[in-house]
């Protein structure tokens, strides 16, 4: 067997394993093994690697690729192990951007190395594919890093013109693109590049808060098939298959998460949804209805009293750690027979499934995370439902206000529940920028605080009764 | 030459619908693993750095190849180490029991 058809078939292992790896995802119980088959299928694709032949000859600059490779090791290990579980959205944010534009960069230089000898339009094509997605989606990623780290706001950043500027960079740099393809010009490949950071940083400005989930999706997809065009550009089919199966992923990912907010993936993209909250909501709903507000105690006594509690989180709880707490009162009331459920909203959060980790971080067993559907079925039953650092995802006005900016978004119906115990920290509406229905509803008792100290006070509350 | 394209246009079309077919089988609640999983699937690219540096033949060739294969291992490993990191955290009922052996059990 020659020396290339040993390393194809390392290849071939190594894809195989990454389609173990997602098939693993399935259920909890195979997905890390499954991430470790996929890790182990990475190892062998990149010593293999090492004994490619580029252009008839063994690799060069072998020691300069184990130095790159040990600078990345010494950056990422320490990043990935020891930043606070709190921070994994912006982290699965930045190692999907420097994938773009690790991609964005193998295409270039291909280009480079290729030029002389003439390649078809076709090749071109590949390789400019490969610089826009990659570019957009480090730039793109870079933006929502920042955004989640809170080292710029979180909120739509919008100006006037701003569809139009859109537009009119979009435009240039598809003319662009056709325009090298004609000529195969290398300067035209650098203002591409230019252009399409650019194009990264002003798509992703006018999106943000609760939008975050379908973007950080849509940013994965575009990683993975500017890794797809690079893998046509160098003839891989590893590099095609993996780039594909996470295309794949993103893209399902964005639509599951575009559905869940009951809206199209342009009107996410494109509408800066919540960037004029306070304008409208609150002020024209004044008309005197009235809240109940209760204490810490007064919610812990209705909980006591009841036989089945299902919990609502938000990215507010989140926002206020409070979710090992939280973890601690369900388990208080489970040791006094309490059935106890928590009910998750696909889109809350930052990122698909943030709740999920976020109260697997608490030691929440996973059984008790209802998906959606279940939770409404579980909630006509339930005696208390528990909302927690949520809000749009609780709102009615989602299904019976037509004029609703979120009309259409399916949700949790915590309204269902025989009362409703309601986390907030004030009466401030929440990302969308809408009055919540279900703070008026007379099966409500708001408790007002930080969500932790809140829980911190019933968690005593409960221990004493 | 455009038979290669063709065999890579087959490829890319089968992974695209076995790929959507097992991913459409992932439940919510692993959601983010799927995502930061699929992350560190896409650090494949390390392999395609790994080439472009080895074939550099000009110092700005040199330069791009090298931050690649810095952007690319900086992708693989950090994506993988995440992913193992969160899917350690999700447990079964029971499981819990011995993550906090200090406050129960006292021997």
């Amino acid at each position: 067997m020659s020396r290339e058809t040993l390393i194809d078939l390392l290849y071939l292992f190594s894809a195989t394993t990454f389609i173990v790896a997602l098939k693993g995802l399935g259920s909890p119980k195979h997905a890390r093994r499954g991430n470790m088959v996929a890790a182990f299928g990475m190892l062998v694709a990149i010593v293999a690697t090492f004994f490619k032949y580029v252009d008839g000859h063994a690799l060069h600059h072998v020691w300069l690729i184990v130095l790159a490779m040990f600078i990345g090791v010494i950056i990422a290990v320490p990043t990935a192990r020891f930043v606070k579980m709190t921070a994994m959205p912006q982290l699965v944010a930045i190692f999907n951007g420097v994938g773009g534009g690790a991609a964005s960069l193998v295409s270039i230089t291909e280009f480079i190395h290729i030029k002389s000898s003439h390649p078809a339009t076709y090749v071109i094509l590949e390789v400019l594919l490969g610089v826009l997605i990659g570019t957009v989606s480090f730039a793109g990623s870079a933006i929502a890093f920042l955004k989640l780290q809170e080292l710029m706001t979180g909120r739509p950043v919008t100006y006037p013109g701003q569809q139009l500027i859109n537009g009119i960079v979009g435009l240039a740099a598809l003319s662009l693109i056709v325009t090298i393809l004609v000529t195969a010009s290398t300067p035209l490949l650098w203002i591409l590049l230019a252009l399409a950071f650019v194009l990264g940083v002003i798509f992703v400005l006018p999106i943000g808060g609760a939008d975050v989930p379908v973007l950080i999706s849509l940013l994965n997809a575009f990683t993975g098939l500017a890794v797809a065009a690079s893998g046509f550009t160098l003839g891989s089919n590893l590099l095609i298959v993996a780039g594909t199966l996470v295309g794949a992923s993103g893209i399902l990912l964005t639509r599951l998460m575009s559905k869940a907010m009951g809206r199209s993936l342009s009107n996410v993209l494109f509408s800066a949804f919540g960037s004029v909250v306070t304008a409208s909501g609150a002020t024209t709903r004044d008309d005197g209805r009235s809240v109940r507000s209760g204490t810490p105690e007064d919610a812990a006594i209705l909980l006591g009293f009841s036989s089945r509690v299902v919990i609502i989180p938000g990215y507010g709880l989140a926002v206020a750690q409070g979710q090992h707490v939280l973890r601690e009162l369900a388990d208080l009331l489970e040791s006094k027979g309490i059935e106890v459920f928590y009910a998750i909203h696909p889109v809350a959060g930052r990122m698909p499934g943030h709740m999920n980790v976020l109260l697997a971080e608490a030691n929440v067993p996973y059984e008790q995370l209802l998906e959606l559907d279940e939770s409404n079925s579980e909630l006509a039953t339930a005696d208390v439902a528990l909302v927690v650092g949520a809000n749009d995802t609780v709102n009615p006005a989602a299904v019976d206000d037509p004029s609703s900016p979120i009309y259409g978004m399916p949700i949790i119906h915590a309204d269902l529940a025989e009362n409703v115990i309601f986390l907030k920290r004030s009466m401030r509406p929440g990302f969308a920028g809408i009055e919540n229905d279900l703070l008026y509803n007379p099966k409500t008792t708001l408790v007002f605080g930080d969500a932790k100290d809140t829980l911190t006070k019933m968690v005593a509350a409960v221990k004493a009764s | 030459m455009h038979n290669v394209l063709i065999q890579y246009a087959t490829v890319l079309i089968l992974t695209a619908f076995v790929g959507t077919e097992i991913i459409a089988k992932v439940p919510s609640i692993l959601h983010t693993p799927l995502m930061s999983g699929s992350n560190a699937i896409h650090g494949v690219i390390l392999v395609g750095s790994m080439l472009i540096l080895g074939g550099a033949t000009t110092n700005l060739q040199e330069v791009l190849g090298f931050l690649a294969v810095i952007l690319a291992t900086l992708n693989v490993v950090g994506g993988f180490v995440v992913t193992d990191r969160m899917l350690e955290m999700f447990k079964p009922r029971g499981a819990k029991v011995k993550e906090t052996p200090t406050d129960e059990v006292t021997p």
